[in-house]
């Protein structure tokens, strides 16, 4: 166990260098720079221009900006924010509760909702709730997001005035009913995809644990069918899911970019989207260095959990 | 035919299976899995069902279990177990006879048991299901359980998950499992089919000693009439879904009166004893030569791990004649097919030569070995994995020697006339494998092989997934093709019985080295090495000396 973590970690810092390469290379191939948007203020002259540059090191060349920027990273300097000048680290921690709140509960309520699903449609195949099921999921698929959300916001927010249409809370009002009072509509709309994945993938590995003869065995054993199904089924049904539930980890984190737009929700997926636009390069690096880390995390948690309940992993 | 069924006074039977039928759903090849068959099974007996694949044997088996897939029916007919119909009965009046008074064991033990599960408790669960004992009580009735089938450390045992025993420990598991709450009736569904043959010995032997000390009745499902010679007392024989014939096992072996059964009897490869009548061919000079054949594989080696090295093959020598067969034969992980597979170049060697005609084609690189590929081929094992679904019969016979530079046309008319050589109409170059039977196949991959005109034939378990009638028909084309063709096989095999059918030679491989090498009738008459001694031993249904099967009595 300790060799695989060892192994496991040093190929992750090995990606995170590729990773932190690649993103820098790329945002800074946009043609102009960061400081592009500054040509076209009236007010702001080519000294002025030439001036910030100095100021933020940007007149170096390249790879000296990477490897001071990378030198930092390592010591826990992130650097500063182009916009405010806050530490990327407080920009990004301002933002991670909106998005964790989110996509926390439409993550946990989507793996719910597709287990369940996913376990019915392989119990009942090809019965009406199985064709249904499967249906439902096409069309969530197919569907982008953006969508259901704003039909989402116009049935029941516009029309109907159940659920506000957007925002985490009401200013002057910080009442926990009232966060979940806004949390409903954006988290249903951001779960209905990962419902549908979750419930064909379920179905999929339930339909394999069903047919190993080991399931036939506990019914010559006299089990009751709710054993046979939880225990002997579900159990090794859910082994696969767990590498998918780890890859699922990072994006709880670092939000939806459409949702989190259409319902102005303040997490890091506006966060992102408004950086790029404002050229705010330390806060895109930050955010891409953060995900990257979360996405590898994630993986190995996956991993490692897998080598727990597997014995087969576990004891080899 | 239902012949032999005996007015037998009800409390001697344990089982009794009255003019069952079970339906097929539509589109299958026929209407009924099984039809209108009735049997008794009487109580501290075994009963075997023999027929081949496609009987019905399993079906009758899961029904007597009331195991049927939801979409297989019982149409009629009734299942008497102990006196109870279990035709129609009520779910929860099932599963309280399951594993109560009829427990049943399958085929794969791997597939059995379930992997998240240590062994103890899984045969835990029996008890509980049935609400017998408490935690305690069902722990140590377990492990004496797990003492009772044989197995090692039984305390050890029961904390083991099941990928950590071998197959046949876990058919053990499975035995110990079945007897936890000591049934009237055990139903084996081929339960030593995917067993090497000495654990079959030792898995046969068991069941037969268990059945007796606890006077248990056995319906014992097999392919196999050695099996039947080892254990049965009476037999019934299945022919797609009907019983044509019935009786005690001395009376079905001995004489049997149907001409299915007398061709299943005749089919099942016996140990001759005599050696084939040898070739005669222009040069002795061996075609091939192996010289000191190392094979080791090695695994996991990154940076912090530790590698694993197994070794496979160790140090393997022989020669083959033109002409002449060499059989290899071994249990699973012995070495056999990982020689195969150095041989014919799809793995390396580390160590050694192989001379083909004189030259050592060990080291060469495939670039090299491509101009020789024709002349070695290869037969496969699963007739059904190793056609190519999407191709037709005459691409998957002319893609080959088309690439080797043959013009189209040659190789279309060839592959048409070696249609009709290994027994196919010519009608079958146009059509696709999943419209031919796995024995039709397996002529298929043996006519592909014979498109290169090769001069050594490298055939890996070509007969092993084969029912035993279909096996004969494809080791007689082997030998006619090699009488006519003269060219040399190697053919590995785990079943002796076949390799002493078709050998001029036998190498007995253990462990990755070969234990013993001779004629058959050496192998089988007078073995040399004390593994060759147990192998034959173990062979079911044969007495070393090369009698006929004889029955088990009492």
């Amino acid at each position: 166990m300790r060799g695989f973590l060892l192994n496991r970690l040093s190929q992750s810092a090995v990606l995170l260098v590729i990773v932190s390469i690649i993103g820098f290379v790329i945002l800074n191939l946009i043609p102009g720079g960061p400081l592009a948007q500054y040509g076209l203020d009236p007010g702001m002259t080519q000294e002025d221009i030439a001036r910030l540059k100095e100021q933020l090191g940007l007149n170096r060349p390249l790879w000296i900006q990477y490897f001071d920027w990378a030198w930092r990273l390592v010591q826990g300097d992130w650097g500063h924010s182009f916009r405010d000048g806050a530490p990327v680290l407080s920009v990004i921690s301002r933002h991670l509760f909106a998005t964790l709140l989110l996509m926390g509960t439409s993550t946990a309520f989507a793996i719910a909702i597709g287990t369940w699903i996913g376990i019915r449609g392989a119990t009942h195949r090809y019965s009406l709730f199985d064709y249904t099921a499967t249906v439902g999921a096409m069309v969530a698929l197919s569907i982008p997001t953006f969508w259901f959300g704003l039909v989402g916001i116009y049935v029941f927010s516009l029309k109907l005035g159940w659920l506000p249409a957007g925002n985490m809370y009401t200013i002057g009002d910080g009442s926990v009913l009232n966060y979940l009072h806004h949390l409903i509509l954006p988290s249903i709309v951001l779960s209905l995809v990962h419902v549908a994945i979750w419930s064909r993938y379920m179905r999929g590995a339930t339909l394999d644990a069903i047919s190993h003869d080991f399931v036939k065995t506990a019914r010559a054993k006299g089990l009751t069918e709710r054993r046979v199904l939880m225990k002997h089924v579900v159990g090794n049904a859910l082994l696969p899911m767990i590498t998918l539930a780890g890859m699922q980890l990072p994006s709880i984190l670092t939000g939806a970019l459409v949702t989190e737009t259409v319902f102005t929700w303040p997490g890091m997926g506006r966060l992102f989207l408004d950086s790029l636009g404002y050229s705010d390069y330390p806060v895109v690096m930050g955010l891409l260095m953060f995900s990257a880390i979360l996405a590898i995390f994630g993986n190995l948690i996956a991993d490692i959990v897998v080598a727990i309940v597997d014995p087969r992993i576990r004891l080899s | 035919m239902v012949a032999g069924i005996h007015a037998v006074v009800p409390h001697e039977v344990a089982l009794s299976v009255r003019d069952l039928t079970v339906r097929l759903p539509e589109g299958m090849e026929r209407v009924h899995a099984v039809e209108n068959i009735s049997f008794d099974l009487k109580r501290g007996q075994i009963l075997c069902i023999i027929g081949e694949s496609g009987s019905g044997k399993s079906v009758t088996a899961n029904a007597a279990m009331g195991l049927l897939p939801r979409v297989i029916h019982v149409s009629s007919g009734a299942i008497q177990l102990d006196g109870v119909n279990v035709v129609g009965l009520s779910y929860d009046r099932l599963r309280s006879l399951r594993g109560r008074v009829v427990s049943m064991i399958f085929q794969d033990p791997l597939s059995a048991l379930n992997p998240l599960m240590t062994a103890g408790a899984q045969i835990d669960e029996v008890m509980a299901a049935h609400g017998v004992g408490t935690p305690q009580t069902r722990r140590s009735r377990a492990i004496e359980l797990l003492t009772e089938v044989g197995l090692p450390d039984p305390e050890l045992m029961y904390h083991q998950y099941p990928f950590r025993l071998s197959g046949g420990q876990r058919q053990r598991v499975m035995i110990a499992m079945a007897l936890a709450l000591e049934p009237m009736i055990l139903i084996a569904d081929e339960p030593t089919t995917a067993l090497d043959v000495t654990t079959q010995a030792q898995i046969l032997e068991l069941i037969r000693d268990i059945q007796r000390r606890k006077g248990m009745s056995v319906m014992f499902i097999t392919h196999d009439f050695g099996v039947v010679a080892e254990i049965a007392d009476s037999v019934v024989v299945m022919e797609k879904g009907r019983i044509v014939e019935q009786g005690s096992a001395e009376q079905v072996l001995k004489s049997p009166s149907h001409p299915y059964t007398k061709r299943l009897i005749a089919a099942v490869p016996r140990l001759t004893g005599k050696d084939r009548t040898p070739l005669d061919v222009a040069s002795n000079e061996p075609i091939l030569k192996v010289e000191g054949l190392v094979k080791t594989y090695r695994s996991g080696g990154t940076l912090f791990g530790k590698q694993r090295i197994v070794p496979a093959v160790k140090d393997v020598s022989f020669e083959l004649a033109p002409g002449r067969t060499l059989g290899v034969v071994g249990e699973s992980g012995s070495g056999k097919s990982s020689l195969g597979r150095v041989l014919i170049k799809l793995l390396d060697s580390d160590g050694g030569r192989i001379l083909f005609e004189g030259r050592d084609i060990a080291g060469l690189s495939e670039a090299e070995f491509r101009p020789l590929r024709p002349q070695i081929q290869m037969i496969f094992q699963d007739p059904f994995a190793s056609l190519n679904p999407r191709s037709t019969i005459g691409h998957i016979l002319t893609v080959g020697p088309v690439a080797h530079g043959t013009p189209y046309v040659q190789a279309r008319e060839e592959a048409r006339a070696l249609l009709a050589h290994v027994g196919l109409d010519a009608g079958a170059f146009g059509r696709y494998p999943h419209e031919f039977s796995g024995g039709q196949r397996q002529r298929i991959g043996i006519a592909r092989a014979l498109m290169f005109k090769p001069k050594l034939l490298v055939a890996d378990e070509a007969v092993s997934a084969l029912d035993v009638s279909i096996q004969a028909q494809i080791l007689k084309l082997l030998d006619q093709i090699q009488r006519e063709t003269g060219v040399s096989m190697i053919f590995i095999t785990h079943d002796l019985r076949v390799a002493s059918q078709i050998c001029d030679e036998i190498a007995v491989m253990q462990k990755g080295r070969v234990v013993e090498r001779g004629p058959p009738s050496q192998i089988f008459l007078d073995p040399q090495s004390a593994y060759t001694r147990e192998l034959v031993a173990a062979i079911p249904g044969e007495q070393p000396g090369g009698t006929r099967p004889v029955a088990a009595n009492g």
